[in-house]
C-alpha cells in the first residue's frame, strides 16, 4: 500500500509536469513511476494513511495562506534592514524547543522558520532547533519560543500529526 | 520594458561575481553561487517573455534542481566529511 | 501582456535588487544568507508567478507553477546546509553578535 501511494503521487506529478493526455505520454509516465516505486518505495513515509484524509488538505490550505502572509512580511522586514543606512542588526543563535514529533513536521517547521522574518534554521538536534536571528529582541526563552515557532506549531500539528 | 528588467538582472549577476571574486572566505563564495543560480532562473523566465520560446522554462526547472544539488554537495564538503556519508 | 503580470515582474526584480544589495552590505555569512534566501527567492517566485498569470493553464503556465515549490525547498534546504556547514568549518560570526547557543554543542 505504501508503494501504491508513492506511485499515485509520482504519476500525478508527471501528468502535471507534462500536461497533455496523449496515450504515449501516459504510458511513459506509468513506466517511469513504476521504476521510481521499485527503487525508492521503502524510503517513503511510514504513515501513508495520512494521505487519504481530506481534512488535512483543508488545514494545509489554511497553513499555506498564513505562510504566504508571513513570507511577505519577511521580505519587507529584510529589505528595511538592508536599505536603512545604520543597518539595525543584532544577530545571535538561539536554542528553540519544539513540541512536534514526526520528522516531516519538523522539516516543514524548519523550512517555515527559514522563510519568516529575520530567522534561519542552522541545525536540528533531537527536539531543539538552533535558529539564527538577525535582530534578537528578547533573551527570555518563553518569549522567543512563542515568537519564532509558536505561530506555526499549532497549524502544523493539525496538518501532519 | 522587458529589456530594462533583463539588464537589471544581468547587472545583479555581475554583483554576485564581485562577491565570488573578492569573498573573504570560501563559504561567502558559495552563498554567491547559490544566489547566482536563483538569478539565472529569473533570467530564463524573462527570456521566455522576450523571445517567445517556451522550452526555456524547462531549462529553468532543470537549473533549479542542478543548483540545489551543487549547493548541497559544496556544503557537505565544508563539513570536511566524506561525500558518501 | 496584462498589467498585473507586469507589476509582478517589477516587484520581483526589485526584491532581487534588495537581496543583492544585502549580499554586498551585510557583515558576515549568516546575515548574508538571510537576505539571500528571503529576498532573492521571493523575488524569483514572483517572476515565475507572473509567467503563470500571463500564460494561464497551458503547459508553460503549469510548469512555472510547479517550479515555485521546487525553488522554495531548494533555497531553504540549501541555506540550512550552507549555514551549518560554514559553522562546522569554523567561520566566525560578526562582532555585533550578542548570543551563541550553538557553540556549546561542539565543546566535546
Amino acid at each position: 500500500m505504501k508503494y501504491i501511494t508513492l506511485f499515485i503521487c509520482m504519476l500525478l506529478l508527471w501528468l502535471l509536469l507534462t500536461f497533455n493526455l496523449h496515450s504515449a505520454n501516459i504510458i511513459i509516465g506509468i513506466v517511469a513511476s513504476l521504476v521510481v516505486m521499485m527503487l525508492f518505495g521503502n524510503k517513503f513515509f511510514k504513515d501513508w494513511q495520512k494521505f487519504y484524509n481530506p481534512l488535512r488538505y483543508l488545514w494545509g490550505i489554511v497553513y499555506l495562506i498564513f505562510f504566504i502572509w508571513e513570507c511577505l512580511k519577511a521580505n519587507f522586514d529584510v529589505a528595511y534592514r538592508v536599505l536603512s543606512p545604520k543597518m539595525p542588526i543584532k544577530p545571535g543563535i538561539l536554542k528553540v524547543k519544539c513540541t512536534l514529533k514526526s520528522d516531516i513536521a519538523k522539516t516543514f517547521l524548519a523550512n517555515s522558520i527559514t522563510m519568516t522574518p529575520g530567522t534561519i534554521t542552522v541545525d536540528v538536534i533531537d527536539n531543539h532547533l538552533f535558529v539564527h536571528w538577525i535582530y534578537v529582541s528578547s533573551q527570555d526563552p518563553n518569549v522567543y519560543t512563542k515568537k519564532i515557532a509558536g505561530r506555526f506549531e499549532k497549524l502544523l500539528k493539525k496538518v501532519f500529526e | 520594458m522587458i529589456n530594462i528588467l533583463l539588464y537589471v538582472l544581468i547587472f545583479l549577476s555581475f554583483v554576485c561575481f564581485i562577491r565570488i571574486l573578492f569573498g573573504p572566505s570560501m563559504a561567502d563564495r558559495m552563498v554567491a553561487i547559490d544566489i547566482f543560480g536563483t538569478l539565472v532562473v529569473g533570467i530564463c523566465v524573462l527570456l521566455v517573455y522576450k523571445t517567445g520560446r517556451l522550452f526555456l522554462i524547462d531549462i529553468a526547472i532543470a537549473w533549479i534542481l542542478l543548483s540545489f544539488i551543487g549547493t548541497i554537495t559544496l556544503a557537505k564538503y565544508l563539513t570536511r566529511k566524506k561525500l558518501d556519508e | 501582456m496584462n498589467s498585473f503580470s507586469i507589476a509582478l515582474l517589477i516587484i520581483g526584480v526589485t526584491f532581487d535588487l534588495f537581496g543583492c544589495i544585502g549580499l554586498i552590505r551585510l557583515p558576515d555569512i549568516y546575515n548574508r544568507l538571510q537576505s539571500a534566501t528571503k529576498c532573492v527567492t521571493l523575488g524569483t517566485c514572483s517572476i515565475l508567478l507572473s509567467l503563470f498569470i500571463h500564460y494561464g493553464f497551458t503547459p508553460v503556465g503549469i510548469k512555472a507553477l510547479i517550479a515555485i515549490p521546487l525553488l522554495f525547498f531548494a533555497a531553504t534546504v540549501g541555506a540550512h546546509a550552507l549555514s551549518r556547514g560554514s559553522y562546522i568549518y569554523g567561520i566566525k560570526m560578526t562582532d555585533k553578535t550578542i548570543r551563541d547557543d550553538y557553540k556549546k554543542e561542539f565543546k566535546k
